[in-house]
Parts: structure tokens; sequence; C-alpha cells
């Protein structure tokens, strides 16, 4: 089982990621997933989040008791979750927006510059997809083919394309630096 | 989204509780929705709105709750399944209607998502503090079929059951919901249409002049026909005869009332669901319902894997109460733990049906709404250790040991 916390600010797509993550679980790895979420009466700009708990078996409890990851999107998002996680947990940020503290325990620290990869990619809005192509080549708890299929109909099929690219992106990234850090505990 | 001319959205998909409420009701054949809107039950509504022209649907917002169950009555005599939502302080302004559907003897499902009160409270928090108001909100005596769903799948199931039982009692029956499973969002299978049981209306296909819309089958329950097809015939919230007519004599309460109640109390059997997960050999029993019941779920799995002997009750249905299986439990078991998010409703009732022969341990509703599995393990923990048996409830304090 696996406690998935998403965080960030209101618009930037944190609750559409629970979704998209939790429908390739569920629909499409045939797991079993929960998301709830949380957000202020703000519709744009205020902390938001979502909780995701994947599991092998019917998932009991739905909500995060301590989390397996935190996804974090922005400062505040971290600063509030940031406690909530395990001591064996992943933290996997958008490296422009979130200054994390030194990590605790044995905690992992994943950094993607999500938005500006985005940005680069012509509009800020799909940074969420980004992170989430980062997401699966890290954590592994959802598989790729799955998260692809999941897309469709969850964001504005218009925009599908220019999603899918934003995917692959943060996948890619994912596996740059997972590649990376394997050669140098090699090295070491 | 695509579904076959029956309404019926069949495959898997990811549904927040409140739409698979909606997918349920359409499902059932549920083609009315009188509403007036209110959070956190909103998403029932645009779900069913949404799909409204696709499968043929009526709605109205009305300009209140109180209209809103008097339109959903009206509709359900004209011979649509029918349905509202709301959620606390709406739920309370429905009480007057409700009343009313149980004496004209009208079907349909008041979903209810239950948030904290009283008053206003703190919208849109989950609460489960109206499960005795759905059972007694209303005056004079009735009886009354409540379903408490604890996932998004229950939710669409339970729907269709509720409408079912609604047709075959000729009740009103609430949907207890909470704002935890109406906003959670899972994965929902929804079968082909042919595998969901539709209980249908059971309806007078005699003579015009010999419909009688309150004369009793054996089994207390009035057959119907539509509004519009010709047959004459009155419905008043006074008490009544089999025409529809008012009475207004002390035996009336005998004729009339008496049956409201008996055709209940008397198929409690065939209403009453209940879940039991390990209590053949169980020392203590978590009693829960809704989404308090998945904490429960987890407590007995967690206990179980130390080697505790703690069972699960669950209640699908909360009204009416499985009095029997309690009572007959209570020999059984040292202790019943009941974790509820409000402070002490259900657990009245098992407590009632314990005869002072098993310890009751209370968990009332925690900062967080839903109770922690931490707390209700250690409150099972403590209840197996209990060597004398005390009546009344005991009420269980976070972290005590």
């Amino acid at each position: 089982m696996a406690e998935i916390r998403f965080a960030g600010y209101g618009g930037q797509g944190i609750i559409r990621s629970g979704i998209i993550a939790g429908k390739a679980a569920s629909i499409f790895d045939s797991k079993y997933a929960t998301m709830s979420q949380s957000f202020g009466p703000e519709a744009r700009g205020g902390a938001c989040s979502s909780q995701l708990v994947i599991s092998e078996s019917k998932v009991l409890y739905p909500y995060i008791t301590n989390s397996d990851v935190l996804v974090a999107m922005s400062q505040a998002g971290y600063d509030k979750f940031e406690s909530e996680m395990g001591e064996e947990a992943m933290l996997l940020y958008d490296e422009d927006l979130v200054k994390p503290k030194p990590p605790r325990g044995k905690i992992l620290a994943h950094a993607i510059p999500a938005t500006r990869f985005a940005e680069e990619l012509g509009i800020k809005i799909v940074a969420n997809v980004v992170m989430l192509g980062f997401f699966t080549a890290i954590t592994n708890l959802v598989t790729y083919d799955s998260m692809k299929k999941a897309l469709p109909g969850l964001v504005p099929e218009k925009a599908l394309p220019l999603n899918l690219k934003a995917f692959e992106r943060g996948y890619e990234y994912g596996k740059e630096i997972l590649a990376k850090k394997q050669s140098n505990k090699g090295n070491k | 989204m695509k579904s076959d001319k029956t309404g019926v959205l069949t495959g898997s998909h990811i549904l927040s509780g409140n739409e698979a409420c909606a997918e349920g009701a359409l499902a059932a054949g549920c083609r009315f929705l009188g509403l007036y809107p209110i959070m956190p039950s909103l998403e029932v509504s645009q779900r069913f709105l949404q799909r409204a022209p696709e499968v043929g649907a009526t709605f109205i917002q009305m300009e209140d709750e109180v209209s809103a169950l008097a339109a959903v009555l009206g509709a359900s005599w004209t011979g649509k399944k029918s349905m509202t939502v709301t959620s606390g302080p709406g739920f309370s302004l429905m009480m007057e209607h409700l009343g009313l559907g149980v004496m004209l003897e009208t079907p349909c499902v008041i979903v209810e998502v239950q948030m904290v009160g009283p008053g206003l409270g703190l919208p849109t928090h989950p609460a489960q503090a109206d499960v005795m108001q759905s059972r007694w909100g209303s005056h004079g005596d009735y009886e009354i079929i409540a379903y408490a769903p604890s996932s998004a799948q229950e939710m669409f199931d339970f729907t269709i059951k509720a409408f079912n039982l609604s047709e075959r009692y000729r009740v009103p029956v609430a949907l207890m919901s909470d704002a935890h499973i109406a906003q959670l969002k899972e994965s929902v299978v929804i079968p082909s249409a042919d595998q969901i049981h539709i209980e249908p209306r059971r309806y007078f296909d005699g003579p015009r002049d010999s419909y009688l819309p309150f004369k009793r089958d054996k089994d207390f329950v009035p057959r119907m026909v539509d509004i519009g097809q010709g047959y004459r015939f009155h419905v008043t919230g006074l008490t009544h005869d089999d025409r529809g007519y008012p009475i207004m004599f002390e035996e009336c309460q005998e004729y009339n009332v008496h049956p409201l109640v008996k055709k209940i109390r008397d198929y409690v059997d065939e209403i009453v669901d209940i879940q039991e997960t390990k209590t053949d050999d169980a020392e203590v029993v978590i009693i829960s319902y809704g989404s308090s019941s998945r904490a429960a779920l987890k407590a007995v799995e967690q206990a179980r894997a130390k080697g505790m002997k703690i069972g699960s009750l669950k209640l699908n249905t909360v009204w009416p109460f499985p009095d029997a299986r309690v009572s007959e439990l209570a020999e059984q078991v040292k202790a019943f733990v009941v974790p509820e998010m409000n402070f002490g409703q259900i657990v009245q009732e098992v407590e009632r049906n314990t005869y002072g022969k098993a310890n009751v341990l209370f968990l009332h509703h925690g900062d967080n709404g839903v109770e922690y599995t931490d707390d209700i393990l250690a409150a099972a923990e403590k209840a197996s250790l209990m060597t004398e048996t005390k009546c009344g409830i005991i009420e269980w304090k976070k972290g005590s040991t």
C-alpha cells in the first residue's frame, strides 16, 4: 500500500493529478485506489492538496496517516505536509517553487523544474502532468502505459498531444535522474 | 459519457461518492430529481442534470427543501421514480414532508450527505450526526428505512437498493451518506442493466371504479396507480380510509397508522442488511456504519494480525436496526466498540440491545472526522481485557490505555 500526497495551490492541477494517477492505478493497473481532496474557498491561488491511496487489496482507510510520497508543487504545500511524511518516504518537488529542508531520516528527495519544462513546452498549466511523468518514473507506483491511458478524458481533448508530450518530458527526466543517481552510487 | 438507453453506464469508472449516487439513481430508473442545492451534496445533482437529457429524466430546482421534497412526492405519484438530495439544514426542512411521504405511502429516495451541525455547523465538514433524525425527525409514529454507504461503490449499490425497498414497502428511504464518502473518488464497477435487480412498482390493474388507494394487501402494502391514468382517488396527510378520504376517529391510529409501522417492523428480517467480518469467534465486535466503518475494518485487520479476536459488524442499513443480531452477539462477546462521527447516536441502539450482557465502548467524533484506526484498535484492545461488565455506555477517551 502507498499513501501519496499531492500538494500545491489552486489552479496547478493538483487535484487532477490525484485523479489521473488514481485512474491509472485502479482502472488500468487493476489495483485499488482512493482519491480525496481538500481545498480552500478560493478557486485559484489557495492551498490545495489531494490524497491518493494505492493498494493491491481493497483500500479500507482512505486517508493518509504517514505519506509514502509527497509531491510538492508549492512551498506552502511542502511546509504543511512535510511532517506527515514517513521515515522512508519520497519527496518529489518542483525545484523552482520549493526549497526543502535538509531531508530527515531515510527520506529521498528528487527535484525537477516541472513548471519550467512546462513553460518550455509552451504553457505552464501542464506542469502537473510533467510532474506526473516524473512521479511515474521515480516511484514505479503506477505503470507508464496506464498513466498514458488515463490521460484521455481527464485533460481537454485538444490538449491531449501536449499533455502526452509533457508527460514524456517528466518521465524522461525522471529516468535520467535515476540513472545519474545510480551511477553516482556506483562511483562511490 | 455514454450509457445504454436504460441509463446504465456499464463499465469501470473513477467516480466520487456523489457521482456514483447519481449513476445508481439513473440505473435504478429514477427519472425525477427535485432539489434545492446545498454542499456537500451538489455533485449528485450536477451529475444527474448532466445525464438527464440523454435518458429523458426531469429535474426541478425548487425555492427551498420543503418544496423540493413536495415535488418529489408529487412526481412519484405520476409513476416516476423520484428522489431529492440534500445536506444537514436542508434535511431538517424536509422533515415535514418526510412525514407526509410516510403517511401517503409514497415511494421515493432522500439522499442526505451529512455534515456537522447543529444549525449551520461547520460547512462542509463530515459527520454522522443525522442518523437519529432520519429515524425520528418527523412527528408522529412511523418506521423508516435508511442506508449508510461507506464507499463510492456502495453509493451506487445502495442507491439502487434504496429505490427497490421504497417501491417494495411504499415508504421514503433515506440514503445517509456523509461528506467523506460524497467527495471520495474511487473506482466503481457498474454492471450491465440486465444484471441489476429493479423492484417494479406494485400497480393496481383492476377496473377503475374498484380502486382503493389504501386498501392493504396481506403484507400491509397497498397497490398504486399513476395520476392521470383515469382512476379517481384522493390522498391526504390526514388519517384516511381505504379510499384515501379523511376519517378522524381515534380508531384511525390502529387502522391507518399502525400498518405504517407494521409493514416495516414485521419485515425487518427482509430489510436489515448487515455485513459481518470475523465475528464467529470474536470477543469484541466493532459496530460501525458509513465512512467510520472503513477505519473499523482496518482495525479488525490489524487486530487479527496481532492475534486479537476482534470482529466487525457493519450496518449497511442503519434503520431498521438489527436488534436481534446485536442482542445475540451480546451473549457471545465481551464488548462492543462503537465509533461514530457524532456524540452518541447508534451507540444507544447498541446499548439498548445488550441488556447489560456486554460492555459498550463509545468513540465519539474526532477532530479529523473519521475516527482513527489506532483509536478504535486501542479501544478494542482495552475492551478485550475488561473483566467486569458494566451497564450503560462507556465513553472512550482518546489516548487512554
